[in-house]
């Protein structure tokens, strides 16, 4: 490109612009030059309409609802919040939740570190075991509970086997309780927790471990020292998101729990302040609640997560 | 796990049924620099993954000494190794990459942090050494790579085209440091290279490896005055290379060779027989120029400046292209005659068996088959 033959588009890099536009084409170049020098990217204003949209559909509910549980049908702005905590039916919940969700975020997130190291090399029949591993996203919490109920029930495969074996007398029961609601969790889970955890396996540069193996470290000391550390930020990422899918169970609280005792979870309580005895302000509370629980343990993992070593996973230039 | 002798026997490596390494033997002894020389996907690096110990052979075995050595795994091998990328833990500061070596020994606490600061003084690394390698110029990490190999006092040391990542200038500099660390630690060192400038510079002994196969062994003299085949005279800078035909009269120290209108007389390596077709190569600097009434006459087609002295490009009426290099500057179109000295023509053997060379044009500098890189 000639700069002499049009010296007035010298700072025009695309030439875009249309040639019979009024405003002097240095001046528009040199406002995209100003914004770009503040970060400022002109074509992110296509993502107002989204934001928008995400504004409208979701923050002004989520503004509404936080408004509504300080508006309860008798007392002050903040009686749902001291109903909630003075009734233990109802502040179990959050331990309920918690004694569901985090133990459950935690196993899949520790089954999948070593499923997922096995299998960060090349092998064949890679693709087909990371597909049986992953479909359980698609089959959904419902049909998962249904297998569930089949499988483990009081009459399913699993107590049969037992008991032709003679390993025990009795059914064991893990459905309809704490169990089955962990299993089915577990399920429903994993396949999040693996595929995100392969993929930050892969994105770790190979010839870190090659090069700690040559340095004397036997393969516990390579994962340990090498993999893990540069594995955990992902980790804790990988935790939260588990753990959030987690704690919003519903379904498989109802459908293989015990949804008036063991299992209670949070979002049970919602629904039956809601749709049952039909205090907004109630449900709206515990919606709050829930948000806060959630946030208060993502906070933690994160801050965790801010003390490790977050920076590239490659060994170096080339 | 120091050693003697470190004897490589029919090493052989090969990825889902092609060989990407044959037959390599090799004896290194200690205290020597070997270079592997080879172009890119020769199977140079698969070389050094055999000896780390980071690949199984497929075939063959590798000798310390007596000790049979291709079955013990990579972290009991005891040799240093710098990965072409470098490989250092980005999440570990100089000095921990540095000491991770000595920790996974188990060695005590003050001797760990009294070789440690050694071997960053070594390298002149004092004032980086809690930085992480992140924050490293490209030759500061490469001197924390051969840090952390040589920080062990490995019986071996390896390295994979450490410099091929630097710019020129930094090349230069880092290959007088693995020389002065070679010599000052008495390093035994195998080095991988796809530049034989720097093969030449450094080595005692060259390894030329083309597809996977050995092509010559030898010292840097050996290799640039005596090339075994035409590949390796290819690699080592014998830019003129030109398929003609052995003459009737080819005696035993001198071979005449015909063909596109040329009549050369050269010097045999290897079997040539009276009549075959034979590849004769000569350096561009191994070229005199005169006037067009004496030698090969020629028309000057390019000319190039290259400090002290001058690239020239000339072709002959039949077209063949000759590379020269001169003190004197010619003129493009300028007609000029060649001098070849007979010692310094080389005349091999053209090997048959090659499919790529058959049909190479004569003069055309020889293209290697690029078997594509591994990474
Ligand atoms: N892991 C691998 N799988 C399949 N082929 C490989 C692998 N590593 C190397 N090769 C092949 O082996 C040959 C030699 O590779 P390599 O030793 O990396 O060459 P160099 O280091 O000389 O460039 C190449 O043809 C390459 O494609
Ligand atoms: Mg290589």
């Amino acid at each position: 490109m000639s700069a002499t033959a049009t010296p007035s588009r010298t700072g025009d890099p695309t030439g875009d612009d249309p040639p019979g536009g009024r405003a002097p084409v240095g001046v528009r170049v040199a406002l995209r030059h100003r914004l770009a020098e503040r970060g400022v990217d002109r074509q992110l204003l296509l993502l107002v309409p989204a934001a928008l949209f995400v504004l409208v559909l979701f923050i002004y509910p989520f503004g509404y609802g936080v408004g509504l549980s300080f508006q309860p049908t008798e007392g002050g702005p903040f009686a749902t919040y001291q109903e909630f905590f003075t009734d233990a039916y109802l502040r179990d919940t959050i331990w309920t939740t918690l004694s569901l969700s985090l133990p459950a975020a935690l196993l899949n997130v520790a089954a999948s570190v070593p499923i997922a190291y096995r299998m960060r090399g090349r092998f064949r029949g890679k693709r087909l075991l990371t597909t049986v591993l992953v479909v359980p996203i698609t089959l959904g919490t419902v049909l998962t509970a249904q297998g569930l109920l089949n499988f483990l029930g009081p009459t399913g495969w699993f107590n049969r086997t037992l008991l032709a074996v003679g390993l025990t007398d009795d059914p064991i029961r893990l459905t309809n309780n704490y169990w089955g609601v962990f299993f089915s969790i577990v399920i429903t889970g994993f396949p999040f927790a693996f595929l995100l955890v392969l993929s930050y396996l892969s994105g770790i540069d190979p010839t870190l471990e090659r090069a700690a193996a040559t340095l004397g470290a036997n393969w516990w000391q390579r994962f340990r020292r090498i993999t893990l550390p540069l594995l955990a930020p992902g980790l804790a990422t990988t935790f939260c998101l588990t753990f959030v899918l987690a704690f919003s169970v519903f379904p498989s609280a109802v459908l293989v729990g015990d949804p008036a005792g063991t299992t209670r979870v949070i979002s049970i309580a919602a629904y039956d302040a809601a749709y049952v005895q039909y205090d907004y302000p109630m449900a709206a509370t515990i919606a709050v609640l829930m948000g806060l629980v959630e946030l208060l343990v993502i906070a933690a993992v994160l801050g965790w997560r801010a003390l490790l070593y977050t920076g590239s996973t490659a060994g170096g230039k080339g | 796990m120091s050693f003697a002798q470190l004897r490589l026997d029919g090493v052989t490596r090969s990825f889902a049924g092609h060989d990407a390494l044959t037959d390599l033997n090799l004896t290194v002894r200690s205290g020597e620099f070997i270079a592997l020389l080879g172009p890119s996907g020769c199977g140079k690096s698969t070389a050094l993954n055999c000896l780390a110990g980071l690949l199984p052979l497929t075939r063959g075995s590798i000798w310390s000494d007596d000790t049979r050595l291709d079955t013990v795994q990579a972290e009991r091998r005891g040799f240093g190794m710098v990965f072409q990328n470098y490989a250092l833990f980005p999440h570990m500061s100089v000095r921990r990459n540095i000491a991770f070596g000595l920790q996974m020994r188990r060695l005590p606490r003050a001797e760990i942090r009294r070789r440690t600061e050694e071997a960053i003084r070594l390298v002149r690394l004092e004032e980086h050494a809690n930085k992480l390698p992140g924050q490293l110029s490209g030759g500061q990490q490469q001197r924390v790579a051969i840090a952390r190999a040589v920080v062990l006092e490995p019986a071996l040391v390896l390295m994979d085209e450490p410099l091929s990542n630097l710019d020129a200038k930094l090349r230069l500099e880092m290959r007088t440091e693995i020389r002065r660390l070679h010599q000052s630690l008495g390093l035994t060192t195998v080095y991988v290279t796809h530049d034989q400038e720097e093969a030449l510079s450094l080595a005692d002994r060259l390894v030329v490896l083309r597809e996977g196969r050995v092509q010559q062994i030898g010292t840097p003299e050996e290799l640039h005055t005596r090339p075994a085949n035409w590949h390796v005279a290819d690699f080592m800078g014998y830019r003129n290379l030109l398929r003609l035909r052995a003459d009737d009269r080819t005696g035993q120290d001198e071979v005449v060779v015909t063909g596109h209108g040329l009549r050369l007389v050269g010097t045999p390596v290897g079997p040539v027989r009276a009549g075959a077709e034979v590849i004769a190569g000569v350096r561009p600097e191994d070229l005199r120029i005169t006037g067009p009434e004496e030698g090969v006459p020629a028309v000057v087609e390019v000319v190039e400046y290259q400090g002290r002295e001058v690239a020239v490009e000339a072709r002959t009426a039949d077209g063949v292209q000759f590379n020269l290099r001169t003190q004197t500057r010619p003129t493009l179109g300028e007609r000029i005659g060649i001098v070849v000295d007979p010692v310094r023509l080389l005349v091999f053997p053209a090997d048959g068996t090659d499919a790529d060379g058959d049909d190479r044009p004569a003069g055309e500098p020889a293209e290697e088959p690029t078997t594509g890189d591994s990474r």
